[in-house]
This record gives structure tokens, sequence and C-alpha cells, in this order.
């Protein structure tokens, strides 16, 4: 039976970086929605590979190779399970979530999406999400509609649904906005997406780190995440693809590993997922996320969202009390993820980004890579708080305080 | 170099009350850049005399205290001279300008956005290729 909490201080002391002072103050990381810290057992994972294990897998009869081999497929089925993939071959490794949903756009929509089909997108996507939908339109001729947002930045289902009447090919969406924290009911919006023919493609970036996501039940066609916004490292992406579509898609990347036979002649593709992974794989990488699937499992997926969704009213509501700040997104923290973007009076983001490292609290200032909702709410840029397992209120105390510190400084 | 000493009064005033803000018609030169990073923006108009100075100058803008302020203050700095003295203009001129000798990586690229597109606009009018020095 698993606790109903998070216990904040052991899990804190499993991440190093955490000790580490900056300008002399506590580390206070708030800056989870770009990147995520690493547990010891994630750093001590991928040591203990290149220690012990190293090799190339699938290419070597040797133990090591062997060795190397299992550590990757076995990442792989801690990735199905993890997100409830119902087999083996939907799990493909990518670079991270950008090149999950480039994978898409290469190897799916340039094949299937014609002149005139039209792409359904919202206004809250990350650019990741957005650019290569808005490239695949213009080199096919395809349209684009982005569902808005209410004025509490929450998705216009309403739109959404009219738009599903002109029968769209596919449907991009984001599980969770990395600006305003909106959660989209994904699983609604699939729903609705397939009734109406289109594919569905789901950016995850922001949701599968943070709560429970279960793909069969979601109904997605592709699902796309990053390794390094969940513990674990960089370089390592996942896309989730249902077999049946996968199966008729042409390959992403060609060369080594990706393939069943070459002859002069031409080839034969691999079975997949390795169809879609050419060339030696980011194996370290691999283990690295597996180690990072084992440390949020011990903890809960459940008890991870349960923490930050307490942890974000805490936030929220400290914040309100803080003259002259303006956040953004919806009110209620049950429809939102850990992120927290605000304003603070007339002082430009990135003067208070700088003010607040200054006290040691690391938060992102900008656009977030999402500049057409940041046009939208009529900003130029806002300034963001993210969390994690490893925040706690006296991180939203630092944060709150240094904000203070930011008032006095510009005399509001 | 820590935030009150940057943000000092004199700063937050040309952040607040931009002098040469706005447009400039008619103008000889107009250039515009971005921070991709920050979004910060800087639009230079300037009006050319027959003697080849910056007779009239001005700004449009967006984004923080640092680049919004340097902006302003470069306009100030720059009338009445001769386009020369734009190719001469250096990090550490816009870093004495803004009363600071380090404002770190990320934060100089803001300050010296400005300088960037002054530049761009000067030798363009020149017809002169941009030299690597206006690198930070």
């Amino acid at each position: 039976m698993k606790s109903q909490s998070l216990d904040l201080e052991q899990v804190r002391k499993d991440f190093p970086i955490l000790k580490r002072r900056v300008h002399g103050k506590r580390l206070v990381y708030l800056d989870n929605a770009a990147t995520s810290q690493k547990p010891r057992s994630v750093i001590r994972s991928m040591v203990d590979f290149y220690s012990r294990h190293n090799a190339n897998p699938h290419r070597g009869v040797h133990q090591l190779s062997i060795e190397a081999t299992e550590a990757f497929d076995d990442s792989r089925k801690k990735v199905m399970s993890f997100i409830n993939a119902s087999a083996f071959e939907e799990i493909v490794f990518t670079r991270n979530a950008t090149e999950s949903l480039n994978l898409v756009k290469y190897a799916w929509a340039g094949h299937h999406i014609k002149r005139g089909d039209l792409l359904v997108l919202t206004i809250m996507e990350h650019h990741s999400n957005m650019v290569p939908w808005q490239l695949l339109a213009k080199e096919v001729g395809a349209r684009i509609e982005y569902v808005g947002i209410t004025p509490d930045g929450l998705l216009r289902y309403d739109q959404f649904e009219a738009l599903m009447d002109q029968s769209p090919a596919l449907v991009a969406f984001t599980q969770c906005s990395n600006l305003l924290g909106t959660i989209n009911d994904a699983q609604r919006l699939c729903a609705s997406a397939r009734r109406a023919g289109a594919v569905t493609v789901v950016d995850a970036a922001q949701s599968v780190p943070h709560m429970r996501v279960d793909v069969q039940s979601l109904g997605c066609d592709f699902l796309a995440f990053s390794g390094h916004k969940m513990l674990g490292p960089t370089g390592i992406g996942v896309l989730y693809g249902r077999k049946d579509i996968m199966k008729r898609m042409e390959p992403f990347e060609s060369g080594g590993d990706m393939i069943k036979s070459v002859h002069l002649s031409g080839a034969q593709w691999n079975d997949l997922p390795y169809k879609f992974e050419a060339g030696t794989q980011n194996v370290e990488g691999a283990v690295g996320l597996a180690a990072a699937i084992d440390y949020l499992n011990a903890i809960g997926m459940g008890n991870v969202r349960r923490h930050e969704q307490e942890l974000t009213a805490y936030a929220l509501e400290e914040m309100r009390r803080v003259p002259g700040l303006t956040v953004y997104g919806p009110r209620r923290a049950s429809h939102r993820g850990g992120v927290v973007s605000f304003n603070l009076g007339d002082i430009h983001p990135h003067d208070l980004a700088s003010i607040l490292d200054e006290e040691g609290v690391a938060i992102r200032s900008g656009q977030h890579c999402a500049q057409p909702l940041t046009e939208s709410l009529g900003l130029s840029a806002t300034t963001r708080a993210s969390f994690y397992v490893y925040n706690g209120r006296d991180d939203v105390d630092a944060l709150i305080s240094a904000l203070s510190k930011a008032r006095r400084i510009f005399h509001l | 170099m820590s935030s009150s000493d940057i943000y000092r009064e004199v700063i937050l005033d040309y952040y607040r009350n931009p002098r040469n803000f706005g447009k400039l018609e008619p103008h000889d030169i107009d250039a515009t850049d971005s921070n991709p990073l920050c979004g910060d923006e800087v639009e230079i108009q300037v009006k050319v005399s027959a003697d080849r100075k910056i007779e009239e100058i001005r700004f449009l803008g967006k984004g923080c205290a640092i680049s919004q302020a340097s902006a302003s203050m470069l306009t100030e700095l720059a009338k009445g001279r001769p386009l020369e003295w734009v190719k001469e203009l250096s990090k550490q001129d816009i870093l004495k300008m803004l009363g600071t000798s380090d404002l770190g990586p990320a934060r100089t690229k803001c300050a010296l956005l400005s300088m960037k597109v002054l530049k761009t606009g000067v030798y363009g009018y020149l017809g002169a290729e941009l030299d690597e020095s206006l690198e930070p």
C-alpha cells in the first residue's frame, strides 16, 4: 500500500543539486516546466550503464551487447507500462518531444495530409506542436484552424466541437499548457476528434511528468513527451503511436538499425518500433529515463499530482496577496498543472527574473515558446514559476519574498 | 553587480519615461532587431544631415528596463554625432553609459540590442558590411 502523501524531506535528499547555493542563497528551483532536476538514482543508473554494460545494442552477440540490448528493451517496457500502452512496438525513442512531433509530421502527416485538408490546433500550443504543422500546411496546401481560450484560460470546447463538424484530418493539442498551466480534457478532445475522423496528436510534455497519463483511456493516436522534464536526462524523448497506424507508416530517418535487409536495389524496413530508430540509439538516456520512471512510480503519480496541486493552490493564494501582481490562467488549481505565469506591475519579466535570481530563485521569463498565446493575452512576456516533487511551501515563500524585493527596487 | 546597482533611479526613469520615443518622419535610416530569448524589440529611425551626422533620432520598442533604457539613452548620446562615431561604438561604451561594468551574459544582450540596431542601420546606410565587433 502506497503512502497517500509525498515525503518532501526525503525527496529533497535524493536531489544532489538542491544542496547547491546560488549567489550565496539556497537554490529555489522553480523552472521545472523548462527542465527538471535529476535524482541520484537517475544519475547513478547512467554511470552504472557506462561503468558496467556499455555496448551497441542490437548489433553484437557478445555479452555486453546483450546486456545493452536488455537495458534498452527494459527501458522501453518501463515507458510502455508507465503510460499504459498496449504493445512494446508502440513506444519509439526519440531525442525529445519536439522530435517525436516532427516524426509524426514527416512519417505520417507528410504522406496523408492533402491539399485543402483541415488541421485543428489550439492557440495554447508550444511552438513545437505548432510550427511543424504550419510548415506542413504550407508544403501541401492544407489549412489550419486554432481553437481559442476563455478569459479564464480554459480551452473553448464549443469552438473545438464546431470545428469537428468540418471533418478535420488531424487534431493536435497539448494536454497541459506550458504557459497557463491549463489542463485540457484530452480524453474528451480525442473522442470528438476520432468521431470526426481525425488523427489525434497529443503533446504530453507537461502532463506525463506530473500526472497519471493512460494512452488507452485517452484514446489518442500519437502522444509525445520528453525525458528531461520528468527527472530523466536530456536527449531522450518518447513517441507513443497506435500500432495499427504506425505499421502503415513510412520511416522517419533512414540508415542503420531501421532496416531488415538492404540490397543495391532497395531496402526492407525493420519491425516496429525499430523502423523509426535509425542509427545507434541513446541507450544511456533510455536507461536514465527508466530510472526516472522508477523514481516517480515509487512516489506514485497520484501523490505527485496531489502534491503539485496543493502547492499550486498555496502559490495562487499567496500571489494574490502581492499588490500589483497579475496571475494568468485558470483560477482553480484543479484546472491547472503546477505552472503559474504572472506579471508584477510594470516590471518586465526579464528584470524580474534577474532580481529573483539574486535571491537564488530560478524562474523562467519571456514567451515560453508560446508566442501566439502570449500575444493573444495582449502581453509581450510573462514570468513563470513551475513546480515539481522537490518543491515545497518554503519555495513559494522564497518566491513571494523575492517579489517583495523587486517591488521595492522598482518603487511599486 | 547587484540589482539595486543596475536598477538605479536613472535607469528606471528612462524605462518609464523614455526620451526620443516614437516614430521619425521623414527618416533616412530605419532598422529593427529583436532578442528571441527575451522578446525585446528595438526599432531606431535616424535623419541624416548633409554632413553625415545624426540630425534626429527616435526609437520604438518594448522589453525589459535594461533594453529600453539603453535604447533611450543611446538616442540621446548619438544625437548630433557623425555616422562614423556609430562605427566605433563598443560594448564598453554602452555599459559605461548605463553606469555599470558588468551585467552578466544574459542581460548584456539586452543592453546591447539598441547598439546592434543602430549599427545595422548605419552600416546599411553606408553600404558597408556589419563588422564582427558588435558581437558581445
